[in-house]
């Protein structure tokens, strides 16, 4: 039993070195700031000017939400530094939500010809 | 025989063999993390449905002709800012969240009160944000499963409005938002008792900021789900 208390203080002290310091903190606000103006950039100029179509506007949005997801999910809930069998607990199933999301857009283009409205 | 009795025990020493947390994360911080999983699948079937409503649909109310107000200072011709606002405002507060996990890993009690009343402090802007964006959408005419009258609907769609997708835009909108503005209500109660916490040096005791750690994570989930929403309501 004592051991293992060893081994969990251990790792927190260790998981304190490459952990959130102040200067990361902003770094990752500054990302998703950056990447929120890069989104309005597209959605207030380059498509109503008409250089980005709304077919290519669409997933270049989803991408870049993923993006902030990620530097979300990674530093601010602080998930890149836990233990790889936490992540993949936490990652794995929300990888099936994103094949739904497939799925069902896919499906939904084909409910389009369905509609009587 | 003895060999296989060595080899059970061998396998008995690795991190998955019971007895200890092979996430090595304490217990509540890992059920937090599994409760969130599940918040995330409701969130998703929500939003998938909506994706799937909005993609099968022939017209939907433009985005940037429906959100293109600042509530009492500009009434057209503003699309996005607003929402702009909120989402700086969500991002921000989960910024002085992660200030206040910082400074309750040095057992720093004051910035950790100082962040979290920050973070509160956001959380309730946005809450304002919020119902002055659904009271100027009320006062357009939309409801759960009211919709404005057709002079009011010709302004909204690019092309012929449709009244059955205005419909389904109102109530997808108002139940995501709404579910999405329970969650940060309830983030922000959670805040402020973990707060009156902190202040009464209940964790100075116990000598960890852990629960800190356990809300915050639960504050920017709520951040992480307005990422998607405004993404999906104002953006595509």
């Amino acid at each position: 039993m004592s051991s293992e208390t060893i081994h969990t203080e251990h790792h927190d002290e260790h998981a304190e070195h490459d952990t959130m310091t102040k200067k990361r903190i902003w770094n990752v606000f500054f990302i998703l700031l950056g990447i929120t103006v890069v989104e309005f950039i597209i959605a207030l100029w380059l498509v109503p000017a008409g250089h980005v179509k709304v077919t290519l506007a669409n997933p270049i949005y989803i991408v870049l939400t993923l993006c902030k997801a990620f530097f979300i999910v990674a530093y601010f809930m602080h998930l890149k530094f836990e233990r790889i069998g936490l992540v993949f607990a936490i990652i794995v199933p929300v990888l099936f939500i994103i094949g739904l999301i497939l799925v069902l857009t896919n499906e939904s283009h084909h409910w389009i010809d369905l509609r009587s409205f | 025989m003895s060999t296989t009795v060595s080899q059970i025990d061998e396998v008995k020493t690795t991190p998955w063999a019971g007895g200890r947390s092979p996430f090595a994360v304490e217990y509540g911080k890992m059920m937090m993390w599994f409760f969130l999983l599940s918040d995330a699948f409701t969130f998703s079937s929500l939003l998938i449905s909506y994706g799937a409503l909005r993609f099968s649909s022939n017209a939907w109310p433009a985005p940037d002709l429906v959100f293109q107000s600042v509530p009492g200072m500009i009434e057209h011709g503003a699309p996005l800012v607003f929402v702009g606002l909120m989402t700086f405002i969500l991002i921000m507060s989960s910024v002085t969240m992660v200030l206040a996990v910082e400074a309750g890993h040095r057992n720093a009690k004051k910035e950790v009160v100082g962040w979290m009343i920050g973070t509160i402090i956001g959380g309730l802007m946005f809450l304002g944000c919020q119902a002055l964006e659904w009271s100027h959408l009320h006062s357009e005419g939309f409801w759960w499963g009211a919709i404005p009258n057709m002079e009011t609907l010709k302004e909204l769609f690019h092309g012929a409005p449709s009244t059955t997708y205005a419909h389904q835009f109102a109530n997808l909108f108002f139940t995501i938002t709404g579910f999405h503005g329970f969650h940060v209500f309830s983030g922000v109660v959670i805040n402020i008792i973990i707060t009156i916490n902190v202040l009464m040096g209940t964790y100075e005791k116990r000598g960890s900021y852990l629960m800190v750690e356990k809300v915050g994570l639960y504050w920017h989930f709520v951040d992480l789900v307005w990422v998607f929403v405004f993404t999906f309501f104002y953006l595509v």
